[in-house]
């Protein structure tokens, strides 16, 4: 068996994953096969990099909150402090606020890298608020990265804009390449001050998107691609719009499950869209992964969130507050780059280790078994670092891991939906445990910290072993320790009833 | 001769962006509309352009009172149907 956690040079090997290049998403490795001037620009990157996600971390600063058109996950009206997805944010900033509260962050985050203006509307439908955020911020923090996320519809106008600010990542949101599609998706857009529907205006959607993308790759300006996954609407036509963005020199992308809940108010959640299964999601990544770099990390976080992807710590850091915090970002800049640092040596270290490890097998006895063990999916409650560092209790999402014999590859995470802990009228009311075992569905083992009686109890009456042996151990190495004890436990000897994480 | 926004905008922003005639402005609770600025675009464009973008049914009316983008109008969604979703909602 290999001990690799990456499976990098085992990609024959793949077929779990229908991974068949080696531009495969497993784990870290997704960012590999990429040129050095890229990886040089993503290593620090949460959004990009599966590896640097969990120790640098973002924040959005909410300065665009007008939209150029409307899609149909998308309600206009919502705002819940209590709730977490893109277009949601307690407060909208000016620029002056944002820059005063990307200073506060930067400051009080250290290893906080990157600055994205993502909504909660269309950034560049709000040209204005959007380039004075970046032209300050460029100015008075020159050490952030700077991104920025759009439907695309204005796109092409904008780019040398971008170029100016210094923007080396884009990500534009697109769910198809036809128009039939796209009349599934978009209502309206509001272009050539018209408001234009149906067909007629995802056509030109499409095609501001595409042009955009080309323009954006002929600048050398990073492109990612966020799809949304629309059961029945989007999700076979996916795999087309994979293969055209990846041809175009898009160097990521990223397929999001649907968000739709009637309370959201949205057209899909109103009328009963249903969101994809997370087996759905991972079916058509890995149907994806054999002409795409896949990213699985992705939070669908607010337009306002600040911390660690998973994290929002937005809360520290309102208006009130910062008006009270008295910031030295010369300073704060000297002692983000010693965190940048100590990180980066961090990483560096754990590649080494992995690069020894990566050459290692065990013997050939165990090896030719190996073959008939099924793969194995497994949750993990983490806060950050790399480790199983996280009360069972605390998490608001797990890690999930597939085991095989072919190694260890991260697949994705499952939120604990809390959309909303507030009135009657919005959020689910079910207790956080009930949620908790719901999310790990597919899992047959969570790996955490530490974990109390009760849930232990009904973990293990789900199907679903808690395991606490290998708290503050890295992720993968420990989920690999568990899949051993597995094997040597006689648990994954048969193919029977085998998991769909094999399909 | 002018359009007005009620209580439903959510401040948004779009429609300040695109009017030609700068009569909109910002103010407590949400924006409004300088009934003395407002040309309805006439000569300027076809249609008004704060009614063009503007998200949110209902949130503007026109000269005659009645809604700009009514009921269904923007996101699809028929009436009826949504008030059986917020009724169902409600009597969770």
């Amino acid at each position: 068996m290999e001990l690799s956690v990456l499976g990098q040079n085992d990609a024959e090997h793949h077929g779990a994953g229908g991974c068949s290049s080696g531009s495969c998403g497993s784990s870290d490795d997704q960012l590999a096969h990429l040129p050095e001037h890229i990886r040089a620009k993503v290593h620090n990157h949460p959004c990009y990099s599966e590896e640097a996600h969990h120790y640098f971390a973002r924040m959005h600063v909410a300065v665009a909150p007008a939209c150029n058109i409307q899609c149909h996950y998308c309600n206009r009206k919502y705002d819940c402090a209590n709730e977490s997805r893109p277009g949601v944010v307690s407060e909208v900033l000016t620029p002056d606020q944002a820059v005063k509260k990307v200073k506060a962050v930067a400051a009080s985050i250290p290893q906080m890298s990157v600055l994205g203006i993502a909504g909660p509307g269309d950034p560049l439908a709000n040209p204005q608020r959007t380039f004075e955020t970046f032209r300050r911020l460029s100015a008075e923090a020159p050490d952030i990265k700077l991104c920025v996320s759009t439907n695309g519809l204005a796109l092409p106008d904008c780019v040398d804009e971008l170029a100016r600010h210094n923007i080396d990542h884009v990500t534009i949101t697109i769910n198809c390449v036809d128009p039939e599609v796209g009349a599934k998706i978009y209502p309206w857009i509001y272009w050539n001050n018209q408001r234009i529907r149906g067909r007629k205006a995802a056509k030109i959607l499409i095609e501001q998107q595409q042009k955009g993308l080309e323009m954006l790759v002929a600048r050398g300006i990073l492109v990612k691609v966020n799809s949304v996954l629309i059961p029945g609407v989007n999700d076979e036509h996916l795999k087309e719009v994979s293969k055209i963005v990846k041809a175009k020199g898009a160097f990521l992308h990223n397929v999001m499950p649907l968000i739709a809940e009637a309370e959201h108010g949205t057209f899909y959640g109103v009328m009963g869209q249903r969101s994809p299964e997370p087996e759905e999601l991972q079916d058509l990544q890995d149907a994806c992964a054999g002409d795409m770099n896949m990213m699985r990390h992705c939070r669908q976080c607010r337009a306002d969130a600040v911390g660690l992807l998973g994290e929002d710590r937005g809360d520290e850091f309102t208006l009130d507050k910062i008006e009270t915090m008295d910031i030295d970002y010369a300073a704060a800049m000297v002692k983000r780059a010693a965190v940048h640092a100590a990180i980066k040596e961090e990483l560096d270290e754990k590649a080494a280790k992995k690069a020894r490890l990566a050459g290692q097998t065990l013997p050939p006895a165990a090896a030719a078994p190996a073959r008939r063990y099924r793969p194995v999916l497994m949750a993990v409650a983490t806060s950050g670092g790399g480790l199983v560092n996280q009360h069972f209790g605390h998490a608001h999402e797990f890690l999930v891991y597939e085991a095989s014999p072919h190694g260890v590859r991260f697949i994705g995470h499952r939120r604990v939906e809390q959309y909303c802990g507030g009135d009657d009228s919005c959020g689910v009311k079910e207790s956080a445990l009930a949620g908790s075992i719901r999310a790990l569905k597919g899992c047959e083992a969570v790996l955490c910290s530490k974990i109390g009686f009760e849930p232990w109890g009904d973990l293990e009456a789900a199907g679903i072993q808690p395991n606490g042996e290998h708290a503050m151990e890295p992720i993968e190495e420990a989920v690999l320790a568990v899949y051993q004890e597995m094997i040597r436990a006689g648990r994954l000897e048969h193919d029977e009833g085998l998991l769909r994480a094999n399909a | 001769m002018a359009l007005k926004i009620v209580e439903s905008c959510v401040n948004c922003w779009a429609c300040v962006d695109v009017c030609p005639s700068e009569a909109i402005y910002e103010s407590s609770a949400h924006f409004k509309i300088n009934a003395h600025k407002c040309s309805e675009c006439d000569g300027d464009f076809s249609a008004p352009q704060c009614a063009s973008i503007c998200p949110i049914e209902g949130a503007i009316l026109l000269a005659d009172g009645s809604p700009a983008n009514p009921p269904g109008s923007l996101t699809g969604i028929p009436p009826e149907r949504l008030h059986e979703a917020m009724r169902e909602i409600q009597a969770r």
